[in-house]
């Protein structure tokens, strides 16, 4: 039994917390990269509850913080939805740019893939292996070439033919470097001279600690980050930086990822999420 | 968003260094301060306690046996230092090599670690040390990792190999088997096998990672981790520690700007060093780990180590020489001479990187975040654009050839002007150097703003840090003079 469980079970039987069992409730918090003020902040407003049930006091507190922004994809008018998928190194982008596609493909929607990620070894051979098996065209450029230039390329040719949705992958990158975030606005800006970008999804490793908050914040300045895809929440990080992001920046979590299958894509639920953190092992 | 650590650190010390005379309450206050920067550096919150307690307690018993007068909270930033650098591992420890050959190392990590990348770099670290490194692709489960490291082998001129095409076809245990053979064969000395990234709680996967261990027997197990990770780094280190066991970890991305707590959390949780540090996309960003260095950083003092060696790299020995004896001969220091050095600097990275290293980066974080990179491109197109002649006396530039260097380097004349301007003023303030003679006013070199210095700078230098470079090439004929002497 996790220690949520444990802790919430005797509170609601015995209704008095011991200050050792609101020192354990902070340790599990910070162990679920809360982060130290967020956790001090939860921590006060459940003690602050006049709720009889500690339990929903402390539910409550997560519920707050988060984003009240819708967290279905934002689809076009035009007729092409265009999203674009961004990221740290290693989150899992381009996994998650194929999940996403097979998604929207099996509901029946003709989806390109545009390969803009030129720098990584081997991302677009990746891409393409990805495309392959759910039955995709992917549109690549020159090895080290001009990621601008494949997004463009993307976006002619999904509208020529008539293609609802494009999913362009890009190359991770550290969220420090200005240049690299300059190239990502780049990006942005050239497809936009096409179509609109509707999404613009940052892709979060769910393992990630307080840096989660600087990418959320730098990323945003660079584009315009529409939502949060929280990836590898199948390993044993509880990823509740994501929850700060919510919190902190106003970003909805839109998607998470479970698992390398490609099936391993669910549209994100607060309410599940929010039990899966305090039910944690 | 929070301050940074080193940030941190430097305002806790900085209200005690305007105190006269520390009380232990003001200890506490500090410990404080620690605790939570350490938190928002993503130290795990057992390791956070252990470490602020054993500070607590040294610090207030440093303070009784004090002399008066004595600079209290220098004795406290002492106390935090050498603790940090003790979590960190203390010593970098070298990979051991086979009694053997080869010696085998094995990679694992989370999905996303940087395993494949890191994969190229150590080789190409070995490769540079005059051995003769070999690459197996053990990763056969994400789709085309095998392709990415063939690439990263190519560009390092590293052989890979890889029998399997990977993408779910293929048994990486056999491959990492007949990987050995092959090594063997070829008679390379060093062989790196990279695996599939794999979850701590992902039992079939760990058992698989089991059984490439017991097939090859490596001599280095090493733990590749990403330096963003956050509170989940114990729990994932201890389960590799469990499943497939590890001799010392990797940190990646540490290019980036997380404060890398999770090192200190790996390190105490499995008593593991930190071997490497990998610190960009390039196949040269990668050295070994400084425990000293790192808790360094993280007190915001610097990197002046590092900047140091990655110096002695960029300005190698026979240009460095080339100028000295220049200097020496008393000739003029010239645009030629500025292009070679700006080329030079540019070879050690980024502006920002390299003013990151410097102390008080911290306080001026934002002033190297706005740097602007392509100022130094646009300095060289500048210099590129004059001939030979007005390179070495740019006495010469009248109103029509600035105009002509403008137009050549898609300038405007009044950059050109600049330029010139402020060479000129730097070749004055050489000549008075040689002279002997401190020059007039001498602006701060770096562009320091006046609130960079911070606490831990005035830190007495015990040895651990390079002599100035800087000051003696600057003076050359008093360093010919020490040299003899």
């Amino acid at each position: 039994m996790g220690f949520f469980k444990k802790f919430l079970a005797k509170v609601t039987r015995t209704s008095s917390v011991t200050a050792t069992d609101w020192d354990e409730l902070y340790g599990e918090l910070i162990a679920s990269d809360l982060g130290a003020s967020l956790t001090d902040a939860i921590l006060a407003s459940a003690k602050k509850s006049k709720s009889e049930e500690p339990i929903e006091a402390i539910r409550e507190a997560l519920t707050a913080l988060l984003s009240s922004k819708p967290r279905t994809l934002a689809i076009s008018e035009t007729g092409l939805t265009t999203i674009l998928v961004i990221g740290v190194n290693g989150t899992g982008k381009t996994t998650s740019v194929a999940k996403l596609a097979a998604n929207i493909s099996s509901a029946g929607n003709r989806v390109l893939l545009g390969a803009a990620d030129t720098f990584r070894a081997a991302a677009v051979e990746q891409l393409q292996t990805w495309a392959t098996r759910i039955g995709l065209t992917v549109i690549t450029g020159k090895p080290n070439g001009e990621p601008a230039a494949v997004a463009f390329d993307s976006a002619t040719k999904a509208i020529a033919d008539n293609y609802q949705y494009l999913v362009i992958d890009t190359a991770g990158r550290l969220q420090n470097k200005a240049d690299l975030m300059a190239e990502l606005g780049k990006i942005k800006r050239v497809i936009e001279k096409v179509t609109p970008v509707n999404e613009v999804l940052l892709v979060v490793d769910a393992t990630t600690g307080q840096n989660g908050l600087s990418q959320a914040k730098l990323f945003s300045e660079a584009v315009e980050v529409t939502g949060i895809v929280l990836t590898k929440l199948d390993g044993s990080a509880r990823g509740g930086i994501a929850l700060a992001i919510e919190h902190d920046l106003d970003l909805p979590i839109k998607w998470i990822g479970t698992g390398e299958a490609i099936a391993d894509l669910t549209p994100f639920d607060p309410e599940i999420y929010i039990t899966g953190i305090l039910d944690a092992e | 968003m929070f301050e940074s650590l080193g940030n941190r650190f430097s305002n806790a010390f900085a209200s005690l260094r305007s105190r006269g005379k520390l009380s232990n309450s003001d200890i506490s206050n500090v410990c404080q301060e620690i605790r939570q920067a350490l938190l928002d550096a993503d130290v795990a919150l057992s390791v956070v306690e252990d470490f602020v307690g054993k500070i607590e307690v040294q610090a207030k018993e440093a303070l009784i046996d004090l002399q008066a007068g004595a600079n209290q909270a220098q004795v406290v930033f002492e106390i935090v230092n050498k603790e940090l650098v003790e979590l960190l591992g203390s010593q970098a420890r070298r990979v051991r090599l086979a009694k053997v050959a080869p010696t085998v190392i094995m990679l694992a990590g989370l999905q996303g670690a940087g395993k494949t990348t890191l994969a190229g770099k150590l080789a190409k670290y070995f490769a540079d040390q005059g051995d003769t490194p070999i690459l197996v692709a053990s990763d056969l489960q994400r789709p085309n990792a095998v392709t990415q490291l063939q690439v990263v082998g190519q560009n390092a001129g590293i052989p890979v190999f890889a029998p399997q095409p990977g993408n779910g076809v293929g048994n990486p245990v056999e491959v990492a088997r007949e990987g050995i053979a092959f090594a063997k064969s070829k008679l390379h000395n060093i062989v790196i096998v990279d695996t599939a990234g794999r979850l701590g709680v992902d039992e079939e996967l760990m058992q698989e990672a089991k059984d490439i261990r017991d097939a090859i027997s490596p001599d280095e197990i090493l733990f590749v981790v990403d330096a963003m990770t956050g509170q989940d780094a114990v729990r994932t280190a201890q389960a590799f520690q469990d499943g497939v066991g590890f001799d010392g970890v990797v940190l990646t991305k540490l290019d980036g700007d997380a404060r890398g707590g999770a090192a200190l959390s790996i390190v105490t949780q499995t008593g593991k060093p930190i071997m490497f540090a990998s610190t960009g996309e390039k196949l040269a960003d990668f050295d070994l780990f400084h425990p000293d260095r790192m808790a360094s950083r993280i007190l915001g003092m610097g990197d002046v180590a590092t900047l140091a060696e990655q110096a002695k790299k960029a300005f190698s020995g026979e240009g460095a020489a080339k100028m000295e004896e220049k200097f020496a001969r008393g000739d003029d220091f010239t645009l030629e001479d500025f292009l070679e050095q700006i080329s030079a600097m540019s070879k050690m990275g980024s502006m920002g990187k390299i003013l990151g290293m410097l102390p008080g980066a911290g306080a001026m974080k934002k002033q190297i975040e706005n740097f602007d990179e392509s100022e130094i491109v646009r300095t060289k197109a500048i210099v590129q654009s004059m001939t030979p002649t007005e390179r070495r006396d740019p006495k010469v530039l009248n109103g029509s050839r600035r105009a002509r260097i403008a137009a050549g380097s898609g300038r405007q004349v009044s950059e050109v002007n600049s330029l010139v301007e402020r060479f000129t003023q730097a070749q004055k303030m050489m000549k008075q150097m040689r002279n002997g003679k401190v020059p007039a006013g001498m602006p701060a070199g770096m562009g320091l703003p006046p609130g960079a210095a911070i606490p831990g700078m005035s830190t007495p230098n015990k040895g651990n840090q390079p002599p100035k470079k800087k000051s003696r090439s600057g003076n050359p004929a008093k360093r010919a003079a020490e040299e003899q002497g």
